[in-house]
């Protein structure tokens, strides 16, 4: 067991309870809470995996930009009295079936993985350069028209969000 | 080193915990959360394919997938929030208005 091998199993215990808690606390702003402490130890695993730019954007998109969001939300609709209610729908055991038989379906095949040609950005590389430096220019040159389609996601998504929430106006004769 | 299938059946499990939350949970809230988790797993096992295969283009793929999960999130906000307005409750079972 070397010092890596402890690391990845600590992130991973941490990674695997706090998912169990998001899915299973009534509150949900225990969810969103325990969902942020999650977040950071995906983002620690990314640093692990060399990885420095996408641990960055993790935690500034993720548990600074999606999370609030959510928590604003949350305080918003004031879901007090239904902390109480059944938490569960009531085709649960079909749900757990589903889900249980698909994580045997991707655990089965693991076995066999094998990693296929390896491209030119090995640690070497991405050190001499550093992270942001290499994928910036893999994301500029190679992927240039998904990036700028992002771009446009991202403007539907802020009209989309301004759209739905704003109040109707109430139309005459209703 | 941590071999790849360690970060591999990771991000099954918090995909399966992701799925099994989005299935079960009556919260419409939670369930948007558990679809996070869901990416959230899938990023990992990109990751970790990226720097197993010396290759940049599953991290590219992560950063798209941020974007889509932060329009995502920002859309579906909006939906709870205006679907709130018209029957204030957050338990997907009670919303079957659109049922004929």
């Amino acid at each position: 067991m070397t010092l890596n091998q402890v690391f990845f199993g600590y992130f991973a215990f941490v990674i695997v309870l706090t998912s169990l808690l998001v899915v299973t606390r009534k509150n949900p702003v225990h969810s969103v809470l325990w969902m942020l402490i999650m977040f950071f130890h995906v983002a620690a695993l990314y640093l692990f995996l060399n990885a420095e730019f996408i641990a960055a954007i993790q935690i500034i998109v993720y548990a600074g930009a999606i999370l609030v969001l959510y928590v604003f939300v949350i305080f918003l609709l004031n879901l007090k009295q239904e902390i109480g209610d059944e938490q569960r729908v009531g085709e649960w055991p079909v749900g757990l079936a589903i889900a249980l038989s698909i994580g045997l379906l991707m655990l089965i095949p693991m076995a066999g993985i094998k990693v296929g040609m390896m491209g030119k950005w090995g640690v070497k590389a991405i050190e001499d350069e550093t992270h942001t430096v290499a994928l910036g220019k893999v994301l500029y040159t190679d992927y240039l028209l998904p990036f700028e389609l992002a771009s446009l996601i991202l403007l539907v998504a802020i009209v989309g969000a301004v759209v739905l929430s704003k109040k109707k106006k109430k139309v005459e004769g209703q | 080193m941590v071999p790849l299938s360690w970060y591999l059946v990771l991000s099954a499990i918090v995909f399966v915990l992701g799925m099994l939350g989005f299935l079960m949970r009556r919260n419409i809230i939670i369930m948007f959360l558990s679809v996070e988790l869901m990416l959230n797993g899938v990023n990992i096992s990109l990751v970790a394919f990226s720097h197993y295969m010396q290759d940049l283009r599953g991290q590219v793929l992560v950063f798209m997938i941020i974007a889509v999960a932060a329009a995502e999130a920002a859309i579906g906000l909006a939906i709870i929030v205006a679907l709130f307005r018209n029957k204030p409750t957050v338990h997907v079972d009670e919303m079957s208005e659109l049922r004929g």
